[in-house]
């Protein structure tokens, strides 16, 4: 093979490596990312039962409900709820009235079904999303800089 | 006083860092032998500088000088020795420091181990590293000064988030530092070849020990960091794929396509543009990870507190390196001569398309880190990429690469026979299958975990086997002889690959895990993959900083007791903060995990059980790997200092 011929055999397979790579990247980026809301984003949003998100806000003081491993809360941003039911163990860190993310899906009923919670780590780290989420509705306790 | 020492030679290593860049710049332009050996010293003193400087820091955690602001935050007077130590680097002001201690290092190592590399490429590559080092301790000194302090100073401290007072915190930042910055050293390198404009496999042979240094450092960081987010964070994950993981993880895999680029230009004088293209992305990757960690783009355990103006800071100094050598690349690369002819069926042709394999997977991470990144800033929609996105790009990029690695080994250099490698490969092919089969009868589910194992077992066995047919042949004593004979970089590179054929075996077991959630009676026990794992007793506990409430239990298999765990829940008093501490007990290669919620009156327990089969070989293959990557390194044609009696003649000009 010529010189020319080699360097052409190496850029096309180099085009066909990345040109299969970024095709898988469009195809996983369409179907397997996860849109993050509030719960009165999601009031708004109109969004269809069945669509997997993310939801971030405070838990709401006196709605905990635990029934041995099956617990439900209701998470708001102060303006909207949204109730939501889990299975398993809590973070160490869940409390009433503390910042919490939950992963899931939203039911035909309008509740949410979440399958991991996560809560505010430390009295300064917490989810950076729950942390917007509470700094647009003015309920931010942090520092602020 | 000490303190104010400590202070005072940041600042005096600021000064050392920004003489340590100019005078030897000029010296090597203007060809001064004298300017240009100012850089050893300089580089060396920089270092001792910042050493004082980080000695000092040290000194008041461990004597609890509560005067100073970083003190205050970040340690309690009663916290154990070794995390007053490691707790150094646990805040963002000291691990930045830590970071400019290694960097320092860097420097002073490229002064020692240089005696026999060319005059001016010493001198630019210490310059390089001087600015570097005068770029971030600026930023410390400016934005991010450790040495603040406070009057009055308060009696007691606010003690150490009680997630980073574990033993992995002592060892992960700086072996991830050593890695992370130790590139910088390949950089450096790589800007004084495009800077003096000469390249050749003298300059492949000089970066190449430092580029597996750098590597080794960072894949037992990164390993370790994994463990420790396993058994601290008792979920009993040990990649969640967060932005700042990605942060380490984008420099290794470029940094492995750079130990492969980098042989390749040694051996054979080809792909330097590439080479010198890696070294450049290797450490602009590290510079990156920096950037998303301390700028407080992320908020995550590792990011501590967030502040603008450092982001700002570190983005500047993020484009200005980045974009500077990027220039130069982009106006000398094409002057650089072309290297040696190679045929696509060859051990560089296989090598390239590792590379290519490698980048494609390098630029997945990317993606799947910045693009929410830059999503949320352009049209304020968040979005989360995780472990779906990854998997789904990067398994089918990683298998054919797995594949490959056996194959590569076989073939020579300049013109391969593919038929002859694969025939030689037949025994790990058959191994492979019948190891697909084998793992499909018995688990039956998932596909991808079945399919992976094998392919796993493949790779293991196909990169032991260059290392048994290299002494076929010859028979017992003899075989044995010639297998000794052999140069340390062949096992390096069979065990290298082997190891992470075993890390691949561990990741494709995840597959086969179990996990149950149970309220827990005492005297009752409860099923977990070949367990079965009951409660003994839950009982208080005091410890040094805080109190736990710790369960023992009992892990069982045929009645038989096999080992208890304690797995417990602890309360830090001075942040009011819980963490679990995860029981974990290994049996043949995986691993039974338990970790504890809240208890109840009745004596039950809510707890989250797991069986991991094979779990431990995702790190024991690391280890591998990283001992694979020693061999190499301790092979005698690759030492550091040999380099240029085998490379003087070769040296040659740029024209």
């Amino acid at each position: 093979m010529t010189r020319k011929g080699k360097r052409l055999t190496l850029i096309a397979g180099a085009m066909a490596v990345l040109g299969v790579a970024a095709g898988l990247m469009l195809f996983a980026l369409r179907d397997n990312i996860v849109f993050f809301y509030t719960p009165s984003e999601l009031a708004k949003k109109q969004t269809a039962s069945g669509a997997r998100l993310r939801i971030g806000g405070l838990v709401k003081e006196g709605t905990v409900v635990k029934n041995g491993q099956d617990v439900r809360f209701t998470v708001t941003d102060k303006t909207s709820d949204l109730t939501v039911s889990y299975t398993g163990l809590l973070p160490d860190l869940f409390r009433e009235g503390q910042g919490v993310v939950v992963d899931g899906v939203l039911q035909p009923s309008g509740g949410f079904r979440a399958d991991s919670v996560l809560a505010k780590h430390d009295e300064r780290y917490m989810p950076r999303d729950v942390a917007d989420a509470l700094k647009k509705q003015g309920v931010w306790q942090g520092e602020t800089k | 006083m000490i303190v104010e020492t400590g202070h005072y030679a940041l600042v005096l290593a600021l000064a050392l860092a920004l003489a340590q860049f100019v005078i030897p710049f000029i010296g090597a332009r203007l060809n001064d032998a004298a300017l240009m050996r100012v850089a050893r010293p300089a580089a060396i003193t920089q270092f001792l500088f910042v050493a004082l400087s980080y000695g000092a820091l040290t000194y008041a955690h461990v004597v609890s000088d509560f005067s100073l602001v970083n003190v205050i935050e970040n340690s309690h007077s009663l916290k154990p020795f070794i995390y007053k130590i490691s707790g150094v680097w646990g805040n963002h002001e000291g691990s930045m420091l830590l970071w400019v201690l290694v960097l320092s290092l860097c420097g002073a190592l490229i002064a020692v181990f240089s005696a026999s590399m060319p005059d001016r490429l010493r001198a630019d590559a210490l310059a390089v590293q001087g600015l570097l080092g005068a770029a971030f301790v600026l930023f410390i000194l400016l934005t991010s000064n450790p040495f603040a302090r406070v009057a009055p100073a308060p009696w007691e401290g606010r003690d150490l988030n009680p997630i980073l007072q574990d033993p992995g915190l002592a060892i992960h930042p700086p072996l991830l530092y050593l890695g992370y910055v130790g590139f910088s050293i390949v950089f450096s390198f790589a800007a004084a070849a495009l800077i003096g404009g000469r390249i050749d496999a003298g300059w492949a042979r000089v970066i190449r020990p430092w580029t597996l240094f750098a590597w080794i450092a960072l894949t037992l960081g990164i390993a370790m960091g994994s463990y420790w987010a396993y058994y601290t964070l008792g979920w009993g994950g040990f990649w969640f794929w967060d932005p700042v993981e990605n942060a380490s993880l984008m420099p290794w895999i470029a940094g492995t396509a750079l130990v492969h680029s980098a042989a390749v230009m040694e051996k054979r004088e080809a792909l330097k543009v590439w080479t010198i293209f890696l070294a450049i992305l290797a450490f602009s990757l590290s510079l990156l990870g920096t950037f998303l960690v301390r700028s407080g783009v992320l908020t995550s355990v590792h990011a501590f507190a967030s502040d603008p103006d450092r982001g700002v800071f570190i983005l500047a100094i993020l484009v200005f390196f980045i974009g500077g050598a990027l220039a130069l690349f982009a106006l000398r690369a094409g002057a650089l001569p072309v290297g040696g002819l190679f045929s696509p069926i060859s051990r560089e042709g296989a090598l390239v398309l590792n590379n290519l394999l490698l980048s494609a997977c390098c630029a997945t991470v990317v993606v799947g880190t910045l693009y929410p990144l830059g999503l949320e800033a352009i049209t304020g929609e968040k979005i989360s990429v995780g472990a779906p996105f990854f998997n789904t790009v990067l398994i089918p990029i990683a298998l054919p690469l797995a594949l490959l690695m056996p194959i590569g080994q076989m073939l020579s250099w300049k013109r391969g026979d593919l038929a002859a490698a694969l025939q030689r490969l037949r025994i790990a092919f058959i191994v492979g299958v019948v190891a697909t089969a084998a793992f499909g009868a018995w688990y039956g589910t998932p596909f991808l975990s079945i399919v992976t194992a094998g392919v796993a077992i493949y790779l293991v066995i196909g990169a032991l086997s260059d290392l048994a047919l290299r002494v076929r042949g010859s028979s017992g004593r003899a075989s044995l002889k010639r297998l000794a004979g052999l140069p340390l970089s062949v096992f390096g590179t069979s065990i290298a690959h082997a190891g992470m054929g075993l890390t691949l075996l561990g990741l494709a077991a995840t597959g086969w895990g179990v996990e149950t959630i149970v309220a827990m009676k005492p005297s009752s026990f409860y099923d977990v993959g070949p367990y079965q794992i009951g409660i003994d007793s839950v009982s208080p506990r005091q410890g040094p900083n805080y109190s736990e409430v710790y369960a023992v239990m009992a892990a069982r298999k045929d009645g038989a007791t096999l080992a208890t765990i304690e797995p417990a829940k602890r309360f830090y008093q001075a942040r009011r903060m819980a963490r679990s501490e995860a029981g974990i007990v290994t049996l043949g290669l995986g691993q039974v995990y338990a970790a504890i919620g809240d208890s109840h009156e009745d004596g039950t327990v809510d707890a989250r059980l797991y069986w991991k089969p094979l779990v431990t070989l995702i790190w024991i293959g690391a280890l591998i790997m990283a001992f694979g990557g020693g061999l190499s390194l301790a092979d005698r044609r690759l030492r550091i200092g040999v380099a240029r009696r085998a490379a003087a003649p070769a040296l040659e000009p740029a024209e």
